[in-house]
């Protein structure tokens, strides 16, 4: 770690979705995982592709281009699986890939441009400018919010 | 000293005591004139005392002290056992419950209880009436105790051998009795101490209680011990009194003859014999007389079954491994079955059955018996019954019943509120039940018993049972059921709506229950343990509620099947059984499709529809049928394809997804990969 680094900094993980690209602070990260055989899940929402068997912990699997509802693509080599815990549900995450932890000065994060008027832009924290990259922070409580979940199987049902 | 090493025994032990207290306080309250319950509570409530003075838990002690006093005069029959001084007594034991909870969960175990420390007090003034006939009657059962002082202890022919033998040779017999301060800590150690002086001046024969039961410090303050030697009675009794704590000792010569001539004369059994009692006792040597009576006939009743406390946390864990050994096992079986080698095949099967007998075991250690649920039901009736001025017995039977810890933990609440209901609604109040021609005492019969994979839970009572009109009156009022519906609904199907959520038949609100949570809090909790409730009544003659729950939670025995490419588990709990129809022998009715099996139409459901499996290819022409049932109710699940049964871990579905329709968890098959366990109950309506 650098001493230039102050407390300030987020560790963050990087992530790729249709070419543009994520972050999750690393605390809110448990694993990345290559994917594995998902165990289809009747009944719920479409962005909930099923469960995985995660060293013996059945985890459920969220497939994100669904959730920001953008088109939903073939997997590839590079798809990742992040496994992410907040509170007391560990869920995963199906991202195009993930390789990257970078700290983020906390002076270049900036709230979202209120311009999109997209899915997604309800799940952002803000925005994070380094050098020519532009890194979107994601909140995970917006995405894994329960209550979306029940509403829309409700509608279902 | 630094106590925390000993606060979780503390708090066991003291919770045990607390739990004897109770028992037998209520035991005392059907006989008052026993006693031996008394001596059985004093016992406890000294202990207790001894064990927070010890940990520093002084307003405990006190009040245990108090409370001893009282019990103490008690069994001096100084006072006599009104219901007032029951009242005070379990109040009493409520406190330092509170206490025990407060030091459990952290805190200091202080606690306001003037009140009852002074009640205690007045009592043991003697300040409340006194019945004389019943100090009377007590007196004479004193007297009946009494007798038994002379001869501690009771000889078997062969120690009369012994003790002939030596007496020929020379030896003299004592037996003496040694009682320690009350206030001593390290019993065991004295008992060693004395023990040690003993075998240097003799040897020692017999002591009373064993010398087991000593090493375990399970004895009151006193015991015996019959030791041959040359040395004189005084001198004895000199070199005893040298080792520190202990407050009295005894010697008494043993005449061989009035024991071998109490052995003949079977009709009385235990003759008071003449004893030379070296050195008159200090004064205290009558009162000692009686607890060692009491302490015989506790003794006996102590099985010698050898246990030991093992955290519950461990035992978690043991399981938890042992269900990943489970998952494994599987792999392993299927890999064996693929590579098709037979000394593989043996192995595995070797190991199949050696993890099974582990599976039993494991599973009954946790077991652990309804009773720890069902014991502070009487006090919390008897209050209850108090409360409502109404006069109740409650019966217990099946407390052995066993159940898994898990099970253990959920069911407390449910029974609370059902046998709440059953007190507070269901039985009348005693004018009513006379006016009724019952008697005027109600009766609430608590019972649970295994039968198969499953542990029953009734209650029953013989109240005014369940008014239809009034239950299809709310029903309808509060928009459950239609009134079409209503009228052509069966009686036990009536009664049942009473579980439904909105649904409270009490017309006012009282204290007991009826605070906002009914029924339906019940049920929902019981089938979230995998169980079912259910009631039925007859008018006029009482109600029974009787749950179902499962032996356990964690790993069950599941019928794994597959539709199209994906696997699901059914519980086999569920299943009754499986068929193959035929294509043509599907029948129509309005909109379902049913079979006739064996003579009864089951409506036919189609997990691929339900669950929306993806079609890869079509129907074929027989179609797998698994039959379940939810109570009396069946259908008949359609599948693709059996694949067998085999016994799986129950997992959740992660905390993201709790709320599957007709799916009540998930499991790891061999192959690694997830099966979700279908519910049947959630698809039978």
């Amino acid at each position: 770690m650098s001493i230039h680094t102050s407390v300030a900094d987020l560790k963050v993980i990087v992530f790729q979705l249709k070419g543009k690209e994520y972050a999750i602070p690393v605390s809110q990260v448990r694993s990345i995982e290559k994917l594995q055989h998902i165990t289809r899940v009747p009944g719920t929402v479409p962005f909930v592709k099923g469960v995985i068997n995660l060293r013996g912990v059945v985890t459920p699997i969220i497939d994100l281009r669904s959730r920001f509802e953008l088109e939903e693509a073939e997997h590839s080599d590079t798809t990742r699986t992040i496994i992410v815990a907040l509170e007391d549900m560990e869920v995963g995450l199906i991202v195009d890939s993930a390789n990257d932890v970078i700290d983020i000065p906390a002076d270049n994060i900036e709230p979202q441009p209120d311009v999109v008027g997209t899915v997604e832009a309800e799940y952002i924290n803000g925005v994070a400018k380094l050098e020519k990259r532009l890194l979107i922070l994601i909140n995970l409580e917006k995405v894994l919010n329960p209550d979306q979940l029940k509403e829309s199987t409700g509608a279902e049902g | 000293m630094d106590m925390n090493q000993y606060l979780e025994v503390f708090i066991e032990e003291s919770k045990e005591h607390l739990q004897t207290c109770n028992e037998q306080l209520l035991e005392l309250e059907k006989n008052p004139l026993d006693l031996k319950i008394v001596n059985e509570i004093f016992r406890s409530a000294h202990t207790l005392k001894g064990m927070s003075a010890t940990m520093g838990y002084e307003d405990l002690a006190n009040l245990t002290h108090k409370m001893e006093n009282v019990l103490d005069a008690i069994r001096n029959e100084k006072i006599s056992v009104t219901s007032e001084v029951f009242d005070v007594l379990f109040e009493a034991v409520d406190h330092l419950e509170e206490m025990v909870m407060s030091i459990a969960e952290g805190g200091d175990g202080k606690r306001d209880v003037a009140k009852v420390v002074n009640q205690l007090l007045l009592i043991e003034k003697g300040e409340s009436p006194v019945n004389v006939a019943a100090s009377s009657e007590v007196s004479a059962a004193v007297a009946v105790l009494a007798n038994e002082s002379g001869l501690k202890s009771i000889y078997d022919e062969f120690e009369l051998t012994v003790l002939e033998q030596s007496k020929e040779q020379g030896f003299e017999s004592y037996e003496i009795s040694v009682s320690l301060r009350e206030d001593c800590l390290l019993k065991a150690a004295r008992v060693f101490m004395v023990f040690e002086v003993l075998e240097k001046v003799g040897e020692v024969i017999k002591s009373n209680p064993p010398a087991e039961q000593l090493e375990e410090e399970q004895f009151d303050s006193a015991f015996h011990v019959t030791i041959v030697t040359r040395e004189s009675a005084d001198d004895i009794q000199k070199k005893i009194l040298k080792v520190s704590e202990v407050e009295t000792v005894e010697v008494h010569t043993i005449s061989l003859n009035e024991i071998r001539s109490s052995l003949n004369n079977d009709s009385e059994q235990q003759a008071p014999e003449v004893s030379n009692i070296v050195h008159p006792a200090v004064p205290e040597t009558k009162k000692l007389a009686e607890p060692e009576a009491a302490k015989k006939t506790s003794t006996s009743k102590q099985s010698s079954s050898k246990t030991i406390r093992v955290n519950i946390e461990r035992l978690d864990i043991l399981m938890n491994l042992f269900e990943e050994l489970v998952i494994d096992r599987g792999r392993l079986e299927q890999i064996s079955r693929e590579l098709n080698n037979q000394e593989l095949h043996e192995t595995v099967e070797r190991m199949s059955r050696i993890s099974g007998d582990l599976q039993t075991i494991i599973l009954n250690m946790r077991m652990v018996p309804v009773e720890t649920v069902f014991n502070r039901f009487p006090k919390m009736v008897r209050q209850l019954a108090r409360d409502l001025n109404k006069k109740i017995n409650l019966e217990i039977i099946g407390a052995e019943t066993e159940l898994d810890r898990t099970v253990i933990d959920e069911i407390g609440d449910p029974l609370v509120h059902l046998l709440r209901n059953a007190i507070d609604h269901g039985v009348e109040t005693p004018e009513v039940r006379k006016a009724s021609g019952k008697d005027e005492e109600g009766t609430v019969v608590l019972k649970a018993y295994h039968s198969g994979n499953h542990v029953f839970i009734e209650i029953e009572e013989d109240g005014a049972g369940i008014s239809r009109e009034r239950v299809l009156k709310k029903a309808i009022s509060k928009g459950i059921i239609s009134e079409q519906a209503a009228a052509s609904l069966p009686d036990r199907q009536v009664y049942e709506l009473i579980f439904a959520s909105g649904f409270s038949t009490a017309e006012k609100i009282s204290d007991v229950s009826g605070r906002g949570v009914g029924l339906d809090v019940v049920k929902s909790t019981i089938e979230s343990l995998g169980g079912t409730v259910s009631v039925d009544s007859k008018e006029g003659t009482g109600s029974i509620f009787s749950i179902q729950l499962p032996l356990t939670l964690s790993i069950i025995s599941v019928m794994l099947v597959e539709i199209q490419k994906e696997k699901f588990a059914i519980p086999l709990s569920s299943i009754i059984e499986t068929a193959i129809v035929k294509r043509e022998e599907i029948l129509n009715a309005h909109n379902q499709k049913v079979i006739d099996f064996r003579g009864k139409v089951v409506p036919l459901l189609f997990l691929k529809d339900i669950f929306k499996v993806p079609v890869y290819q079509d129907d074929d022409e027989y179609y797998s049928v698994v039959i379940v049932r939810k109570g009396d109710k069946m259908a008949g699940l359609v599948v693709d394809s059996f694949i067998g049964q085999q016994e799986i871990v129950l997992k959740g579905l992660g905390n993201y997804l709790n709320s599957v329709f007709a799916i009540s968890g998930a499991t790891i098959l061999g192959d690694g990969q997830v099966a979700l366990i279908v519910d049947c109950n959630a698809l039978i309506k």
